[in-house]
C-alpha cells in the first residue's frame, strides 16, 4: 500500500510535467498580440513594449520561457499578469468560490442521484422508475446552458424564490439552483448507473443469503446490497468531483460567480497566457491527486482489489 | 389434498434433547410454478416431505427436479417473479409459514431454519470479512456488543474446525480456501443454532477430499445438535453415509421415499433404480457407462400420466394415462409407480 502510493506519487512527476508543457506550448501558440488594445485607442508606445517583452522574456523560445516558467513555480510564484497583478492572489480569491459551487454540486447529485438511483433499482418499472428515466433522459440530453437559464429564469425572475445571480458572500441558499445546473447531467448518469447496478446486484447470492440470516430487510438493502452497489457510483463521483474542481466556465457565468472557470474564460478572452496557463496547472493538479484518491477509495470498498 | 401416506417412524421427543415434540418442518403438497414470457413451468408439483429432531432427510434428483426450488420456498427466499407458490403448507412446528407475515418468517429464517449454500464464493458478501459475517448473526439478531460477538463468531469458526479462527476472523472469503469458505458458511448458519439445517448441495464446488470432510462435519454437529437436516444433492455417493431417508425427486415430484438402506438395496421406483445403475462401478472398467435414457421433461409441458414413463423401460399402457400417487409400500416406504409392488418383490 505505502508503495504503491509512492510509485502512484512518482508517476505524476512526468504526467504533470508534460501536461503542463503541452498547456504552455498550446498557449503559445494561440495567434494574436498581447499588447493589442492594451493602451486604448492607440499603439502601445515602443519603450512599453520592450520593457514588458524583457519583464516577461517575450522574446525567448518557448522551451527557455517554459523552464523560467516551471522554475519560479516551483518557488510556488504563479508570475503576474501584463497589468502587473499577483496570479497566485487571482487563484486565492477566485478557487474557493468555485470550490463551494464544486461541494454543492457535489452533495446534490450524489444525495438525489443516489436516492433517486437505489429507490429505481429496487423496485423496477414502476412509475418512480419511468419518472426518473425519463427527466434523467432530459437532463442528459439538454445542454447546461440551457438548464441554467431555465432554472434562472423560473427561480430567479418568474418565481423570484432567488436572486437571479450569486452574490460576492456565495450563501450556500444562493448556491442551491447553481449547484443544482452544475451537477444535473451527473445526477443523471449516477440516478442511472446506481439504478443498474442496484438491480444487478439485488439478485445476486449474497443477498440471498443475508435474507437466509434473518436479517432485516433495511439491513440486507443498507450494508449487503449498498456497499456493493456503490463501488461503480464512487467511480463516477471521484471523476466527476476532480471535474467540478475544475471549474464551471459556463455556470459560473450564467450565476456570475466569481470562479476560477470564469477566471480562465477572462484570461483567454484577453491574452493574459500566464494566467491560463498557471490556473490549467493548478486543475491538473487537483485532477491528477483526486484520480489517485478515488483509486485508493476502491481498495477501502472492494478489499478483493489490492495495490502492489 | 393428494392421498399421500408416508414414514410414521422416528418419534419426536423421545430423544431427550429438550426440543418441542412433534413434527419439526412438514412442506405438504407443495406447488409451486414459474411464470415466464414463454409460459409457465409447473416446477413443484405436489411435494411432501417431512423432518424431525435428530434426523438427516436426503432430497436427491437430478438438475431441474425441483429440488431446490422447494428449499427457497421453505425459507422464503424464493425469486417472485417469476416463482409463485400456487398451493400446498410448509408448517414449522405444526404452523403454516407460507401465511405468516413477513416479519415471523424472517425471525424464523436463521434462528428456526437456516440454509447453507452451494457456491461459498458467491454465497458469502465479498466485501465483508468472513469475521463480520458471522459476528453479523449475534450483533444483529442477538443484540450482542461489537466484542461479544466478535468472541462468539470466534468460537464458532473454532467449532467447524477452521484452523487459526481467530486470526482468519478479520479474513475476507476470498481470502478462504473453498473448503474453509464453505466451513465458514456452516458456521455462520449454525450461529443462531436453529433447529432445521437445509444443506443445498454442499459440497457440489469442491474437491473430492474436501467434500468428505465436509460431510463429516455436517454429519457430526447435526448429531451433537440433533438437528433436523434436509441435505439436497444429486450426489447417490454423498447420501449413504449421513441421511436417515432418501426422497427422490423427479419432474418436481416425490417419487420414491425409504430408509437409505431399503432404497439402496429395493428401489421401489424405476427412476431410483436408474439413477442407482448408472453409478459407475470398477468391476465395468472399460465399458460404457449406463445412463438413464432420454431428458428430464420439459416442466412447462408435462407428459400426462406417469411424468417418467417417456424414459421408463417398464412404461405400460396404464404410465401415460394414470398419474401415479405416492402410495406406500410399507414401513417408511412410498413409491410413485403403478408397478412398486412389483419392483420390491423382485429377484
Amino acid at each position: 500500500m505505502g508503495r504503491y502510493l509512492l510509485r502512484r506519487l512518482l508517476q505524476l512527476v512526468p504526467v504533470f510535467i508534460g501536461t503542463t508543457f503541452m498547456i504552455y506550448a498550446l498557449v503559445w501558440a494561440v495567434p494574436g498580440d498581447p499588447f493589442a488594445g492594451k493602451c486604448g485607442e492607440r499603439r502601445c508606445p515602443d519603450q512599453y513594449i520592450a520593457f514588458m517583452t524583457d519583464k516577461y522574456h517575450l522574446d525567448q523560445n518557448i522551451f527557455v520561457q517554459y523552464a523560467t516558467y516551471m522554475q519560479n513555480l516551483l518557488k510556488g510564484d504563479f508570475g503576474q499578469t501584463f497589468s502587473g497583478r499577483s496570479i497566485n492572489d487571482i487563484i486565492a480569491t477566485a478557487y474557493p468560490n468555485t470550490l463551494k459551487l464544486a461541494v454543492v454540486a457535489l452533495l446534490i447529485e450524489a444525495g438525489i442521484g443516489l436516492t433517486a438511483g437505489v429507490l429505481t433499482g429496487l423496485r423496477r418499472n414502476g412509475f418512480l422508475d419511468n419518472l426518473v428515466l425519463v427527466s434523467t433522459l432530459f437532463l442528459i440530453a439538454l445542454p447546461v446552458f440551457v438548464v441554467g437559464f431555465v432554472l434562472q429564469w423560473l427561480f430567479g425572475v418568474q418565481w423570484q424564490l432567488v436572486k437571479p445571480t450569486v452574490s460576492s458572500e456565495m450563501r450556500f441558499s444562493e448556491l442551491i439552483i447553481p449547484g443544482f445546473v452544475l451537477g444535473s447531467a451527473s445526477m443523471a448518469y449516477i440516478a442511472r448507473v446506481a439504478r443498474t447496478s442496484i438491480a444487478e446486484n439485488r439478485r445476486a447470492d449474497y443477498v440471498r443469503t443475508a435474507i437466509a440470516k434473518g436479517l432485516p430487510m433495511r439491513r440486507v438493502v443498507g450494508v449487503h446490497l449498498l456497499r456493493n452497489s456503490l463501488i461503480p457510483v464512487v467511480t463516477l463521483l471521484g471523476t466527476d468531483l476532480g471535474a467540478l474542481m475544475g471549474g464551471a466556465i459556463v455556470t459560473e457565468g450564467i450565476f456570475q460567480i466569481n470562479g476560477i472557470g470564469r477566471q480562465v474564460y477572462r484570461s483567454i478572452v484577453t491574452k493574459e497566457s500566464a494566467t491560463v496557463v498557471s490556473i490549467v496547472v493548478v486543475l491538473v493538479l487537483v485532477y491528477l491527486l483526486m484520480n489517485l484518491v478515488v483509486d485508493l477509495l476502491y481498495a477501502a470498498l472492494d478489499p478483493r482489489i489490492r495495490y502492489e | 389434498m393428494s392421498d399421500i401416506l408416508v414414514s410414521e417412524q422416528s418419534a419426536p421427543g423421545a430423544d431427550g434433547s429438550g426440543r418441542p415434540s412433534g413434527r419439526l418442518l412438514e412442506v405438504d403438497d407443495l406447488r409451486v410454478e414459474f411464470r415466464t414470457r414463454d409460459g409457465v413451468a409447473k416446477v413443484i408439483n405436489g411435494v411432501t416431505y417431512h423432518v424431525d429432531a435428530g434426523e438427516t432427510l436426503a432430497v436427491l434428483g437430478e438438475s431441474g427436479s425441483g429440488k431446490s426450488v422447494t428449499a427457497q420456498t421453505i425459507m422464503g427466499i424464493l425469486d417472485t417473479p417469476p416463482g409463485f407458490v400456487t398451493g400446498g403448507q410448509v408448517r414449522f412446528h405444526g404452523r403454516d409459514m407460507l401465511k405468516m407475515s413477513a416479519e415471523e418468517r424472517r425471525r424464523i429464517r436463521g434462528e428456526g431454519i437456516a440454509m447453507i449454500f452451494q457456491d461459498s464464493l458467491s454465497a458469502l458478501n465479498p466485501v465483508f470479512t468472513v469475521g463480520f459475517q458471522v459476528a453479523e448473526q449475534f450483533r444483529i439478531r442477538r443484540g450482542m456488543s461489537r466484542a461479544d460477538a466478535k468472541k462468539r463468531a470466534i468460537e464458532m469458526l473454532d467449532q467447524v474446525k477452521i484452523p487459526n479462527a481467530k486470526g482468519r476472523y478479520g479474513n475476507y472469503p476470498h481470502q478462504f480456501s473453498g473448503g474453509m469458505r464453505q466451513r465458514a458458511m456452516i458456521a455462520m448458519s449454525l450461529a443462531l443454532d436453529p433447529e432445521v439445517l437445509i444443506a443445498d448441495e454442499p459440497t457440489t464446488a469442491l474437491d473430492v477430499t474436501v467434500q468428505a470432510q465436509i460431510m463429516d462435519l455436517l454429519g457430526e454437529l447435526q448429531r451433537e445438535r440433533r438437528m433436523g437436516m434436509i441435505l439436497i444433492t444429486h450426489d447417490l455417493g454423498v447420501v449413504a453415509d449421513v441421511a436417515d431417508r432418501i426422497a427422490v425427486m423427479y419432474a418436481g415430484r416425490i417419487v420414491e421415499e425409504a430408509d437409505v438402506y431399503d432404497l439402496y438395496a429395493k428401489p421401489a421406483h424405476p427412476y431410483t433404480l436408474g439413477l442407482l445403475d448408472s453409478i459407475p462401478r470398477m468391476d465395468e472398467k472399460g465399458q460404457e457407462l449406463r445412463t438413464i435414457k432420454g431428458l428430464p421433461p420439459n416442466l412447462m409441458n408435462i407428459p400426462p400420466g406417469c411424468p417418467f414413463n417417456p424414459r421408463c423401460p417398464m412404461a405400460q399402457p396404464v404410465c401415460r394415462e394414470k398419474v401415479p400417487p405416492l402410495l406406500q409400500i410399507g414401513r417408511g416406504r412410498a413409491s410413485a409407480c403403478h408397478f412398486a409392488e412389483e419392483l420390491v418383490s423382485r429377484d
